[in-house]
């Protein structure tokens, strides 16, 4: 096995071993499954190019962008898609579409006008899924297969702050480990309803794979008419509100999806599962309580405070890049003051109503039971 | 005015409910496991307490004190983490050289580049421990080193590329024995950012 781990570097994302357990009422137990799946050692050997082109796309490969994009440090961001020959996209369940096998995902970052790392998610079979990624040489002449712990310190992104290639745990961090899924390509990220808002929304240009596109080629089963003629949007009732619930869902929803034990800390963020009503889901942030404290607060923290916004957690986590405070946890060592800026002149916006006031009352009342008790 | 009796009521309900929490935090009387706990067999658990015996839980997640041959791990409060009620001073500057990080005489806490980081109550309180944790999150977060499995980083001195590489059974095995032992009410800090890089 050499550096780049040729072999250890296999992620098998969706590698869902069940595992029989003694006992009706256990839940069968997933865990991740490396199998001798052998991804190219070069970019170039992908099929992301033309043979012998590198930098010139092999136009089955199609563009696309996603509306909601993720926040990457400034990274300039190219993805693309290939979708085999006579083959479509399974859409019986818009929370969960299915690709065909051979189905592959790349995606270019660049800082500084330099290519720096080329990502991969490749359906290599019917259940398994290789996430990986290629480092590019100073020459920016081909990338090569990067290692599976990755790869720390590839660019400066500004002062001392660098971008890292994700390891292969991370990888599956975000896309799943249970059930890989790409994240950027799904009804809402590529309806042609976009939001004018979006923070550090991208352009959709010519060519680019839209829902409208998809339908158009044939290339969704069953046919999704219905996503052409109502194309998927947040509902709210505030622009504002859509702007930073899609911001949610692409930066913090992918881990925050209504299961486990985060369950309890943060109401789900998945595109799915705030579309239909959306005023609702931003509701249920407000006010919610949380085990995750803000330094220096009496109390448990809530996730957003309308009355004194700088306790709220959401916002304190995504403002920081600490790596125990710091939201999300991986992939980013910038801040993204954008959208720090939008959520402050959110929460700013939020009605300070009667009910929070009552809250803000209750909790004062909470803090002197609690203090007295400690006392005694 | 119905905001006020609405608060008063709320007050009285409060009140009693941090009393009743208040005894039962300082009963000894060891509580029935919570349901997150997969049932297991005692031979997996026997599995789970002989690695946490030996790979060194104790060393960090039990408090330590002062024995009569020396510091030894407090294990009226085996496993519990960093005692809650001991609340750390700021660490002391080090000068610069090779002493890089501090830790507290409990063994429990400990200062370095990293921040502070506090050791976690490990017992099946669903509140302040792992009773709400699943087998699978356990597993992963001893995989991956990240927090409930996708979180931040665990933090030194926390081993976990040494439990991970244990085989997913021997994982099982030690969550089975934590779920097994009576939960105990600690809520342990959280940790402390180190200054923020520029």
């Amino acid at each position: 096995m050499n550096r780049h781990g040729l072999r250890a570097g296999i992620i098998v994302g969706a590698a869902a071993l069940a595992i029989a357990v003694t006992g009706a009422s256990r839940p069968a137990l997933m865990a991740l499954e490396r199998i001798d799946i052998r991804p190219p050692a070069r970019l170039s050997e992908t099929g992301l190019y033309l043979p012998g082109n590198v930098g010139i796309v092999d136009q089955r490969n199609r563009l696309f962008s996603p509306q909601y994009p993720l926040w990457s440090d400034g990274a300039t961001k190219i993805r693309w898609v290939y979708i085999p020959p006579n083959t479509v996209i399974d859409t019986g369940n818009d929370a969960a579409w299915e690709f065909p096998v051979g189905t592959r995902f790349w995606k270019e970052f660049s800082f500084n006008s330099r290519k720096v790392e080329t990502r991969m998610l490749w359906k290599a079979t019917a259940t398994q899924w290789v996430a990986v990624s290629y480092m590019w040489n100073e020459a920016q002449t081909d990338a090569v297969l990067a290692s599976d712990r990755g790869e720390p310190g590839v660019a400066t992104i500004s002062g001392s702050r660098q971008h890292s290639i994700p390891s292969a745990s991370d990888c599956l961090t975000c896309h799943g480990a249970k059930r890989t899924e790409p994240l950027g390509f799904n009804p809402l990220q590529l309806s042609t309803d976009r939001d004018p808002n979006a923070i550090h929304g991208e352009p959709l240009a010519p060519g680019m794979l839209t829902i409208r596109t998809l339908v158009g080629e044939h290339l969704l089963s069953p046919q999704r008419t219905d996503l052409v003629d109502a194309p998927p949007r947040i509902r709210t009732s505030s622009a504002d509100t859509r702007t930073m619930l899609g911001y949610f869902t692409t930066n913090c929803g992918s881990c925050h999806r209504g299961d486990g034990e985060m369950a309890v800390q943060v109401p789900s963020l998945r595109y799915s599962d705030v579309m239909h009503d959306g005023d609702a889901a931003a509701l249920r942030l407000v006010g919610r309580r949380t085990d995750w404290q803000v330094p220096s607060q009496d109390g448990n923290s809530v996730l957003i405070d309308p009355v004194t916004p700088d306790r709220s957690a959401m916002l304190y986590r995504m403002r920081s890049r600490s790596p125990s405070s710091q939201m999300p946890p991986l992939g980013t060592v910038v801040r993204d003051q954008a959208a720090v800026d939008a959520l402050t002149r959110w929460i700013a916006g939020l009605p300070r109503t009667s009910r929070q006031e009552s809250l803000e009352v209750r909790h004062h009342v909470l803090r002197v039971i609690l203090r007295a008790v400690n006392e005694r | 005015m119905r905001n006020i009796r609405s608060t008063v009521l709320f007050s009285v309900t409060c009140l009693a409910y941090v009393v009743l929490v208040n005894v039962k935090a300082h009963s000894v009387t060891p509580e029935k496991a919570p349901s997150h706990a997969p049932a297991a067999s005692a031979a997996r658990i026997e599995r789970g307490a002989h690695l946490v015996r030996t790979m060194g839980c104790n060393d960090c997640h039990t408090p330590w004190k002062a024995g009569p041959h020396g510091p030894e791990p407090d294990m009226s409060r085996a496993l519990t983490g960093h005692p809650a009620d001991l609340v750390m001073p700021a660490p002391p500057a080090l000068p610069p050289g090779p002493w890089t990080w501090v830790a507290a005489g409990t063994n429990t806490a400990f200062a370095g580049p990293w921040g502070v980081s506090f050791t976690a109550n490990l017992t099946p309180d669903p509140d302040t421990g792992l009773g709400k944790w699943t087998e699978e999150t356990f597993i992963q977060t001893m995989k991956t080193g990240r927090h409930e499995g996708k979180g931040r980083k665990l933090l030194p001195p926390m081993p976990y590329p040494i439990i991970g590489a244990l085989g997913d059974e021997d994982i099982r095995s030690l969550f089975a024995y934590l779920q097994s032992l009576p939960p105990v009410k600690n809520r342990v800090p959280q940790p402390i950012d180190p200054p923020e890089a520029k």
